[in-house]
């Protein structure tokens, strides 16, 4: 019996071309991921067919597009397990999703004497949001520490810094950096007992395995589509319907109102209070195909799938000479981050790109983590579903090459 | 080995990275300038002895890939002895040689950043080092920044 998996490579176009002369790999996959031709015509077939502004529209596009946005919501919500539809908010991305919460939920529920628990992984963009909210509210930052290079999370500090001034509990699923797949579950009910409310950033775990809002047991939860296979300017909050219907709007506009008058105005219930002005609907219907894609592939095969890559990239390039790996040897997502004692990730960057091979060389937007590891940069391999186990051996054949080239002489 | 990269990495560029010039605190300096390169994180500190218009002494500090290190290194070399105006005189040509790939007419080592122009990404970087040392001869305290500065 054939599976969607045979013939993986031949459902994405951009895979098929050469770079600097050498056939593309493409390893930057938890930066942006590829489309498979499905999405990319779901997109131009929408905008070929049915593009109309959505809601409020009376005539036949308005609805047929109304429909294929709203559908999308329910596709998103079955996609993550969420109770009904309105708890999905379609934002631009992770980013915006967890400035949202920060703005809205954070603006009316944070204090001065509160405390707002983060980790030492999170993203900038799990971060900053925070930072801003803690200047505006008087509420203090807390950081839960990472053990080292093994990059897990120190579990044992949760007890002194989980107290009953943390009013909101910040973390990732998956580190963009570390590869770390964190206790997300433990930690939302740990966070439970003292009363805090939880915000999981999903962005390199929802394309990646099988994810349930109800399992996970957290109040919101956000990510990106371009990560998992669908377009760029779209991407998900997720909220319990609970806490969503109590909080304030973040951005004022059409289609979020219940009644306008000149001087005040009454709100929309979620999802709508917190899309104003037109929504990405085309992008949003394009996602909902997007998680078509990803179920009819399997998530449970594709966290088998990049974690298989990965553990095999972290052996063969833990043979190299002079290279320190960093995250955790065992289980973990999709993606190596290493640094090489005597050559910049960005020279790395560079020569790879030489042999058709795209990695990410940098801070991957985690500053503090570097400096904490003693580190400046590292270069980054990130898996997807098309990647193959060839592709580590050219990877790994190419820094073989930049070590003898900085080495020599 | 593709001929771009061996243009981007001569041996010039290779041996700075490897043995960088003037490299370290300055204690003697009185002035200093700090660069950065926001979206790679580089970093690089700059400091000046002046003796009324002349850069008598000159060190750098800092962290990144090789173009940016060698670069700073480099630039040490050239701008040693120099007064102000002909510090910023080899800076024109020098950023000439990084964007447009011209070599100068007249025999240097600066024209070694001549491959750079094929990757314009890495422009920033062999600049980095010349914006902090400009600054600092300017006196000013700012960070110099390759996101703000033209290359």
């Amino acid at each position: 019996m054939s599976s969607p998996w045979d013939r993986i490579r031949e459902d994405f176009p951009v895979l098929h071309q050469t770079v600097n002369g050498k056939p593309l790999v493409y390893l930057d996959n938890a930066a942006t991921a590829q489309k498979p031709k499905t999405v990319i015509d779901a997109l131009s077939r929408f905008y070929e067919t049915d593009n109309a502004n959505v809601h409020r529209g009376l005539h036949a596009l308005s609805m047929r597009s109304t429909d294929a946005y709203e559908g999308a919501r329910s596709r998103i919500a079955r996609f993550i397990h969420a109770a009904e539809p309105e708890e999905i908010i379609f934002t631009r991305g992770t980013t915006d999703s967890i400035n949202l919460v920060a703005s809205s939920w954070g603006g009316a529920n944070l204090k001065p004497g509160d405390a707002i628990l983060l980790t030492e992984m999170e993203h900038h963009s799990n971060l900053v949001p925070w930072q801003l909210v803690a200047q505006k509210t008087g509420a203090k930052l807390r950081y839960l520490p990472v053990t080292g290079d093994d990059g897990l999370l120190d579990l044992s500090q949760l007890d002194h810094l989980l107290t009953t001034e943390v009013k909101l509990f910040a973390f990732t699923h998956i580190s963009n950096t570390l590869a770390t797949i964190n206790p997300v579950a433990e930690l939302c009910a740990r966070a439970k007992k003292v009363g805090a409310v939880t915000v999981v950033d999903a962005a390199q775990s929802v394309g990646h395995m099988p994810l349930d809002v109800s399992e996970i047991g957290c109040d919101f939860l956000s990510f990106s589509g371009h990560k998992m296979a669908g377009p760029t300017g779209i991407g998900v909050l997720y909220g319990r319907k609970a806490l969503l219907d109590a909080m304030p709007p973040w951005q004022g506009g059409g289609g979020m109102i219940a009644n306008v008058d000149l001087f005040s105005s009454t709100y929309k219930p979620s999802p709508e209070r917190f899309e104003a002005g037109t929504p990405n609907f085309a992008d949003a219907y394009a996602l909902g195909v997007a998680c078509d894609y990803l179920d009819n592939l399997g998530r449970p095969e594709i966290q088998r799938h990049d974690g298989e890559l990965a553990r095999r990239a972290y052996a063969r390039l833990a043979e190299l000479p002079g290279i320190r790996l960093i995250g955790p040897p065992g289980e973990r997502g999709g993606l190596v981050s290493f640094a090489l004692r005597d050559v910049h990730a960005h020279d790395v960057v560079t020569f790879a790109d030489q042999d058709g091979i795209a990695l990410r060389g940098g801070h991957h937007c985690n500053q503090p983590l570097m400096k904490k590891l003693g580190l400046t940069s590292t270069a980054r391999a990130s898996f997807y579903v098309y990647n193959t186990p060839e592709e580590i051996d050219v990877l790994v054949a190419s820094l073989r090459r930049i070590l003898k080239f900085f080495g020599g002489a | 080995m593709s001929s771009d990269l061996t243009e981007l990495y001569q041996q010039v560029i290779l041996d700075h990275n490897r043995r960088p010039r003037n490299k370290g605190r300055l204690p003697t300096a009185n002035r200093v300038a700090h660069g950065d390169n926001p979206t790679c994180g580089d970093q690089c500190h700059v400091y000046l002895r002046m003796e009324g218009d002349r850069i008598a002494d000159i060190s750098f500090e800092g962290s990144g890939c090789a173009i940016s290190q060698a670069s700073a290194s480099l630039m040490t070399t050239q701008v040693k002895g120099k007064t102000a105006a002909e510090a910023e005189e080899l800076y024109r040509q020098f950023h000439e040689i990084v964007t447009s790939g011209k070599e100068p007419e007249e025999i240097s080592d600066l024209a070694a950043f001549s491959g750079v122009h094929a990757f314009p990404a890495r422009i920033k970087c062999a600049t980095l080092g010349w914006h902090a040392a400009l600054n600092a001869l300017k006196g000013e305290a700012a960070p110099a920044t390759t996101e703000t500065h033209s290359d």
